[in-house]
């Protein structure tokens, strides 16, 4: 049974008014509808999907906070989530109504300018579900609908004013593997979702159903089946179990039609077990918001060995180079290069690859195809133990990069100095079990010598320039997405010391910092109403960063303790 | 009705291969016979530990044995001769001798084994372990992965997931990562050398609700 827990009776809410301040009343905020035309052209104010537009930058253009006054910065209320683990979902607000989503699948509506809470959404998960990523990246916005990608792979509308089910679909059986942890994309009245489960031997895909009725539209799997274009590059039976996963949301480039997938690592993590290039993992794949036909794809790397998920949604980009002025794809990988390419209506042509942290697994990339060589000592076999640069967790994981259109330049959540090891092990697919040819309680972390003076990066890419412009360097690791607005300033948490920042722009220099309850992670987002522009981020440390953490003081010897639990934060400016 | 659970079950079946899961389907006829006889105890073994009805998702009951669910005994009975003393653990869905139901209709029911020397057990494990034997939920506490990983220098579980380390001669104490408590204990006995069910889970399996 799924709980709604409408906190107002609005009669009598109503019956109070009367009798005492007439402020209460105002705890029932109107709900306007989102369109498709919203979604294309969403108002300064709001911040209507996971990055706040289509092209996923991850910037405001509200320039009320800026570098001059954001010192001002304070907090105006909190809200308590009530759960532990990984808060990864960027509040959207629509008209003053703000959404949050949490690990197990809780959906929050709150008046966005109060903190008032106006429903709330539990899923009751079912009993026996196992979840390796106990997260949630957060919901989409449709018409008066809110959909939901749930951890037990259903995806769910719920009404957005009173916060019931309007409809649920099943996606895939979580007992194989499938589960889901993005915000859905919302794109002209459909609502597309990616599967995770790419430890588990699922076999990826994207698929999009009605927004109005939950009917299935169209599924496009990212390991092509028999008769697919693609299929010969995995041998034998691999395809089956060939994970690839969706767990970031896509971009969508309104004028091709096109919405851009990052897609995952192959399964299991040895190469060796799956020859071949194994299309469509570690790409970025283009795929007809209408029918889901693949249009056209570029694979970052082939064959991956170093489990790098390509996951994050290319960056949509005009780029002027002397010469040269296209539309691009931008890229920061886990695989530590930072990809240029060309996006055209039926391909992807790679323009360059930059390594924006310590690599040494390329040997080249060819200037054509971009296609990489590999040292083969970086390879893990079966019961052979590989080195390689950066770790697993790559030069970049999700947290999303962002562009800021004033400075031109390229943000990236980075982590440095950071290498690690895998060996292979015999390993038999079963439903529903780990399925990784690697014992998991043996990745290795392995932090270089300079990892002592510092781990986590921001890094500043001037994209026309092609060079980095700058670098703020963390001694903890960083797992912040990043906000960038129009008053010149970046916001980003993501340490383990539990430090929300605001940053200069242009320059990189610390303006602003807010001590929180957890390590931030969460995707922070901007919002205006009544004239007040504020900032609000999700803080609550879990999931990968408190394993990598847990790896870190391995290596270090030291002890750190992150508190957990779920925490919403919203910031203004003091009066 | 401790006298009942004792009786050896089935203990005259013979079968080309006695152990098989598959065989012993064949030998309802003489399990149901001998059903008749244990009355008593098919109420008393109803644990308190699940809501479910179902048969194949029951929680493991008082006199249920095993049937390997994976390595190379994959289908057979649980006999202590086939878990090696040190480890690694195994892993079997319990069954009910009776009316040769496999309860592996829900994952909570996984168990794992390790067989271990019973001077290397603390007390109360030693008190609930069968020779040595001794069964734990395999689901972890945490968010309910299989806890699958063994380390073998210090005789220690480790979920694969998020690493969480438990001690299994000391009631699968948490020994680091996030698992907020223990593994759910199991207790065993042998009845001719097979594993089975002597009470209830200690603790609700499965993943923290909150
Ligand atoms: S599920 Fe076992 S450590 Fe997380």
């Amino acid at each position: 049974m799924n709980q709604v827990i409408r906190l107002v009776p609005f009669a009598l809410m109503a019956l109070i008014s009367l009798f005492s301040n007439p402020v209460a009343a105002q705890n029932t905020v109107p709900y306007t509808p989102v369109t498709a035309e919203r979604l294309l052209h969403p108002e300064p104010d709001n911040w209507l999907m996971y990055r706040g537009t289509y092209n996923s930058w991850g910037y405001s253009p509200l320039d009320q906070i800026t570098t001059k006054n954001v010192d001002k910065l304070t907090p105006m209320w909190t809200f308590s989530t009530g759960v532990n683990e990984g808060h990864q979902s960027p509040p959207l607000v629509n008209n003053g109504v703000m959404f949050i989503t949490t690990p197990k699948n809780q959906v929050l509506a709150l008046n966005a300018s109060t903190g008032e809470l106006l429903w709330r959404y539990q899923r009751e998960l079912p009993e026996d579900l196992f979840q390796l990523h106990p997260t949630n990246r957060g919901v989409a916005l449709y018409g008066d609908k809110v959909f939901l990608a749930t951890v037990d792979a259903h995806l769910l509308a719920l009404n957005a004013k009173t916060g019931e089910v309007v409809w649920d679909q099943t996606v895939e059986n979580y007992l194989t593997g499938y589960y889901m942890t993005l915000a859905p994309l919302v794109v002209r009245g459909k609502v597309m979702v990616g599967v995770s489960g790419g430890e588990l031997g699922i076999r990826g895909f994207v698929q999009a159903f009605e927004a109005e009725t939950g009917k299935s539209v169209w599924k496009t799997y990212t390991v092509p089946g028999p008769g697919e274009k693609g299929h010969e590059t995995w041998s034998g039976d691999t395809w089956k179990t060939g994970a690839v996963s969706i767990w970031v949301t896509g971009s969508y480039d309104p004028q091709l039609n096109l919405t851009y997938w990052g897609t995952g690592n192959p399964g299991p993590f040895i190469a060796a077990m799956r020859p071949g290039d194994n299309l469509y993992a570690n790409s970025v794949i283009a795929l007809d918001a209408d029918t889901g036909e693949l249009k056209a794809h570029h694979q970052y790397h082939w064959n991956d060995a170093w489990d790098w998920d390509e996951v994050s949604a290319p960056l949509l980009l005009d780029v002027q180079r002397p010469g040269k002025s296209f539309k691009a794809l931008v890229h920061a990988g886990r695989n530590g290069y930072l990809w240029l390419l060309e996006r055209k209506a039926d391909k992807i042509d790679f323009v360059n690859a930059t390594p924006f942290v310590r690599q040494n697994v390329f040997t080249k990339i060819d200037p054509e195809s971009g296609r990489p060589t590999y040292d083969p000592q970086r390879i893990a076999g079966i019961g052979k133990r590989a080195e390689f640069c950066p770790s697993v967790w790559g030069g970049k994981d999700w947290p999303p990069a962002a562009y800021n259109p004033q400075t031109g330049y390229l943000y990236i959540p980075a982590n440095q100095n950071l290498c690690s090891a895998l060996t292979g092990q015999e390993t038999t697919y079963q439903p529903g079990q780990l399925y990784i040819g690697v014992d998991f309680s043996k990745i290795e972390l392995l932090p270089t010598a300079e990892a002592k003076d510092h781990i986590g990066e921001i890094q500043a890419w001037d994209i026309n320039a092609g060079k980095k412009a700058w670098t703020v360097k963390f001694k903890s690791h960083n797992w912040g997405p990043l906000l960038t607005t129009g008053g010149g300033l970046i916001f980003s948490g993501g340490t383990n010391d539990r430090y929300f920042r605001a940053f200069d722009a242009k320059t990189g220099k610390l303006l602003w910092q807010q001590r929180t309850n957890s390590g931030v992670t969460g995707v922070p987002t901007s919002y205006r109403i009544d004239g007040i522009q504020y900032v609000a981020v999700q803080s609550g440390w879990g999931v990968d960063a408190q394993r990598k953490q847990e790896l870190l003081d391995k290596a270090f010897g030291t002890k750190t303790f992150v508190p957990q639990g779920g925490v919403l934060w919203v910031f203004a400016l003091r009066k | 009705m401790r006298r009942a659970n004792d009786q050896p079950e089935e203990s005259n079946t013979a079968h080309p291969c006695k152990d098989c899961y598959a065989s012993r389907l064949l030998s309802r006829r003489t399990v149901l016979k001998s059903a008749l006889g244990l009355g008593v105890s098919l109420h008393f073994a109803r644990v308190a530990d699940s809501a479910e009805t179902d048969p194949k998702k029951l929680r493991p009951q008082i006199g249920d044995v095993f049937i390997f669910s994976s390595g190379d005994h994959q289908g057979q009975v649980v006999t202590i001769r086939d878990l090696p003393e040190g480890g690694p653990p195994a892993f079997a869905y319990p069954l009910d001798p009776k009316t040769q139901t496999l309860r592996d209709g829900s994952r909570l029911n996984r168990v794992l084994f390790v067989h271990l020397a019973q001077t290397e057990l603390t007390d109360p494990t030693r008190a609930v372990a069968a020779e040595g034997v001794v069964g734990y939920s395999a689901i972890c506490p945490h968010t309910g992965c299989d806890v699958s990983g063994w380390k073998a220098e210090t005789q220690h579980l480790v979920c694969p997931c998020h690493a969480s380390t438990f001690d299994p001669k000391d009631r699968a104490r948490v020994i680091g990562g996030p698992a907020p408590r223990p593994l759910p204990l199991l207790p065993l006995r042998t009845v001719d050398g097979k594993v089975t069910v002597a009470g209830a889970f200690s603790a609700r399996v499965g993943a923290e609700q909150k």
